[in-house]
């Protein structure tokens, strides 16, 4: 019950006019970034921290984590209507939502994807109001090999994933892995595959890719299509969020699953990326709709979602707790509550409670603003598709080359873009699939580091994954994932022989 | 850095007499930027040169004590090779300014990255960071001295120590302190970033860490970690508690544990190479306003920092030899691109 003291101790701080106007601006300008492609959340709140020096820690807080909450919001609106994902975590969420706005329906998936986005932020919330000190010590339990362990869970619960064949799966998979290995190998600390090339020190950045693979390439489609979006026909009806929201109920399960997946990974620190792609591999392995993912099913919008914002927004957790930023935009949070004089670890919410409890509140409050302003925005936002493509996509084009060009400040990453604009066209025609593509790139790095690490404490042994029960389980869980779709065919063609002999 | 014979009163002394130099009015005309300078940053964001950078950022614009916009931004390709070749193609804009921190030294002896400190004009060093030997405080060592008898009487490798980066500073304080046990090696295992570090330590995923004072304060005063020595030459000057018991002066330095290693890291500021002399002069003057406030202050309190303020030909000379020792410390370990 403390816990619920304090609790209503934060609201009576951030309830404040002051404070719910700093929700308002720091949403309108989290939005923003978040539909620029590039320009990310981390970004965001990076060019803004010197301005909030001067303010209470409180106040500046609530300002950037409502920058945060925009950023998670506005990611979804340029992946639903262009394919062109603002922020990593929306990728997942193009999968469905694209085909949504091209039959017609880019209202209700931008409904789907805002309420998803609330539902698993408030799910993370309560996880950290109630669950903190408990969570905190379960994330000390995570070495290098149980880092790997959820790692590989990802990568399994999406093979098998894409229709067509598994062999083009694992093709567009490791030319994602080679493109991760580029630039420096943290473990030995020497230059990989850079051919003397001053612009591949940093490797190839996932955000470039990303645009480049998605937008650019989703133009060049769209070209060949005859110069118009699909979609640019729809409707614009007032009544999309009741509609949409009449539809959610049945897909309780798919929530659930994917706060869970979210919350996991926010504070293992996974981060909002992965938890997304495992989000919607997941429901699309177990929905019984699973087999109509990808063709603009809106329980395919609703899984990563959730999943992105149950993880960026438990991805506070750590940074709170253990001073261990969850995300990119946490670490530089993290770099605030310093010069804030701060100090992010296990004694904050001791010796910090107004600040901890006021910043949990504005969790809560920044969420519900949030949605409120998106909401009412959608028909605004779906209006867009019914600009003519021959103004609309030069001006993607121009968007995504700044996108691509803030990343590192430099022509080389447009260049890039470009290029990597003509492989997502190519890999279309050849109906290659990119999501294996994107999630190795995304996640390739990481997941080698900590295979290596692994390796290193462990001498070489592979057995240290299944040392523990925890990194055992998950790792057992990731080969059986892995090999889900070989063991149905094994059993289907098993029990077939068995009604053959019986028949006989 | 590691130091071998100048005592530190020395420095200090050399240090004041540099500034009194500078303060004198030295040069006839005075400059100004004229457009918004740009201070690169050769790391990722939230670890330590970042978080400086971002501060001193922050107390520039507090303050107002420039006209014109600091813009910040993180270049930290190739163990910040990126951030620091940048500085070199733009030899010609004195409106760059760069933050370094020992990959100065390290990511070109380590990688081959062909840039050198010489490619940049020195302005001033800024700070030294300190480095703390940090176990578990569950682990039976109270005292530098358990500590390593316990890693000499053990199998080779069979300590872990965790660190930030590869071949970088962790790493080099690691190689420096096998040559201290008697043969037996640390099984060193590399990091993304110094928070992760300390909350592996913490989790007892490694056995002992080298973080850097702020990196690990926060699990010290938790009293899950436990400081054995510091890697300088004298104590901390700061007397005020951290924990209940204990204040950074407390921890004895690791010279007096018996394990004689020291290292600092340079927490210092550069400019473009061909930066005239009233260039370099404003941002020194700069950043001695930044390192006025109470603000900075504070700051260095937090984090443990040695402050020793450097400019000039002081600053070169410090910056030749600890090139020279890092050079020699990485071919004793090995991490040379080269070897």
């Amino acid at each position: 019950m403390d816990e619920l003291n304090a609790l209503f101790g934060g609201f009576a701080v951030a309830l404040s006019g002051y404070h719910l106007m700093f929700m308002v601006i720091g949403i309108t300008l989290g939005v923003i970034i978040g539909v620029l492609p590039g320009l990310g959340g981390a970004n965001g709140v990076a060019i803004l921290l010197p301005l909030t020096f001067s303010m209470p820690p409180t106040s500046a807080i609530i300002l950037l984590t409502s920058i945060y909450w925009g950023a998670l919001f506005g990611g979804a609106i340029t992946s639903i209507l262009f394919n062109i994902p603002g922020e990593p975590w929306s990728v997942a969420t193009t999968f469905d939502g694209h085909p949504m706005a091209q039959n017609g329906k880019a209202d209700e998936a931008l409904v789907g994807a805002f309420t998803a986005s609330f539902v698993g932020a408030i799910f993370a919330v309560c996880l950290i109001t109630f669950l903190a000190p408990v969570v905190a010590k379960f994330a000390l339990k995570f070495g290098p090999a149980e880092f790997f362990a959820v790692q590989f869970l990802t990568f399994a619960s999406f093979i098998g994933m894409g229709r067509g064949s598994p062999f083009k799966t694992i093709a567009s998979m490791c030319l994602g892995f080679a493109l991760a290995s580029v630039g420096l190998d943290g473990v030995t600390g020497t230059l990989r595959m850079t051919f003397g090339q001053d612009e591949l020190l940093n490797g190839f950045k996932f955000l470039v890719a990303v645009i480049g693979l998605f937008g650019i390439g989703e133009i060049l489609c769209s070209m060949e299509d005859g110069l118009k979006f699909n979609g640019a026909a729809a409707k614009l009806r007032m009544d999309a969020v009741i509609r949409t929201w009449r539809q959610l109920p049945r897909m309780w399960a798919t929530f659930l699953r994917s706060c869970i997946v979210g919350c996991w990974m926010g504070i293992t620190p996974g981060g909002a990326t992965p938890a997304s792609f495992m989000g919607y591999g997941i429901a699309k392995r177990l929905s019984k709709r699973g087999d109509n993912f990808g063709k603009g099913e809106l329980e395919g919008v609703v899984a990563p979602e959730t999943a992105a914002h149950a993880a960026g927004t438990s991805a506070l957790l750590p940074m709170l707790t253990l001073g261990i930023p969850g995300s990119p935009t946490a670490a530089v949070l993290l770099g605030g509550l310093l010069i804030w004089g701060l100090q992010p670890g296990p004694l904050l919410f001791v010796e910090q409670k107004d600040f901890v409890w006021g910043l949990i509140a504005s969790m809560y409050l920044g969420n519900v603003v949030g949605l409120v302003m998106v909401l009412t925005c959608v028909p605004l936002f779906a209006a867009i598709l019914r600009v003519p493509f021959s103004i609309i996509a030069p001006a993607i084009v121009f968007v995504c080359a700044i996108g691509a060009y803030t990343v590192n400040n430099t022509m080389f990453d447009v260049w890039m873009m470009l290029v990597f604009g003509v492989m997502g066209y190519l890999f279309n025609k050849l109906r290659y699939p990119l999501p294996p593509l994107v999630l190795a790139l995304v996640l390739g790095d990481q997941a080698e580091s900590s295979f290596r690490q692994a390796m290193l404490v462990s001498q070489g042994s592979v057995g240290v994954f299944w040392s523990n029960w925890l990194c055992g389980s998950i790792m057992t869980l990731g080969l059986v994932m892995a090999f889900w779709p070989a063991l149905q065919a094994l059993r289907a063609k098993l029990s077939g022989n068995a009604a053959i002999a019986r028949a006989a | 850095m590691i130091r071998t014979g100048v005592s530190k009163t020395k420095t200090i002394a050399a240090a004041l007499a540099a500034s009194a130099c500078l303060t004198s009015p030295a040069w006839a005309q005075r400059w100004e930027p004229t457009k918004p300078v740009t201070l690169v940053i050769p790391a990722g964001t939230g670890g330590g040169a970042d978080q400086m950078a971002r501060f001193i950022q922050g107390v520039v614009q507090k303050h107002n004590l420039m006209k014109q916009p600091l813009i910040v931004i993180n270049k930290a390709g190739g163990a910040g090779a990126e951030g620091f070749l940048e500085m070199k193609a733009s030899a010609g804009d004195p409106h760059k300014i760069t933050i370094t921190l020992s990959n100065l030294f390290t990511t070109p002896l380590g990688t081959g990255s062909p840039f050198n400190w010489k490619d940049m004009q020195p302005v001033a060093m800024l700070a030294l960071d300190q480095f703390v030997l940090w176990t578990n405080s569950e682990k039976p060592y109270k005292t530098t001295k358990d500590y390593i008898e316990a890693v000499k009487a053990g199998d080779d490798r069979a300590f872990k120590m965790g660190g930030t980066g590869s071949k970088q500073e962790d790493q080099i304080v690691t190689a420096a302190i096998e040559q201290q046990t008697g043969g037996k090696k640390f099984t060193y295992v590399p990091y993304a970033g110094g928070g992760q570090v300390a909350v592996q330590l913490v989790g007892n995923h490694v056995d002992s860490t080298v973080n850097n004072p702020i990196e690990a304060v926060a699990q010290w005063r938790a009293g899950q970690l436990r400081p054995l020595c510091i890697f300088d030459a004298q104590r901390s000057t700061y007397t005020a508690k951290v924990t209940e018991k204990e204040a950074w002066s407390d921890i004895p330095t690791c010279k007096e544990a018996g394990l004689p290693v020291e290292y600092q890291m340079l927490r210092g500021i550069f400019t473009t190479k061909n930066a005239k002399p009233e260039q370099v002069a404003f941002y020194v003057d700069l950043l001695k306003k930044v390192m006025a406030t109470p603000d900075w202050k504070e700051f260095m309190e937090k984090g443990a920092f040695n402050q020793t303020f450097m400019s000039g030909p002081d600053f070169e000379k410090w910056l030749t030899s600890a090139e020279a020792q890092h050079a020699d410390l990485m071919k004793k370990a090995g991490f040379l691109a080269t070897q």
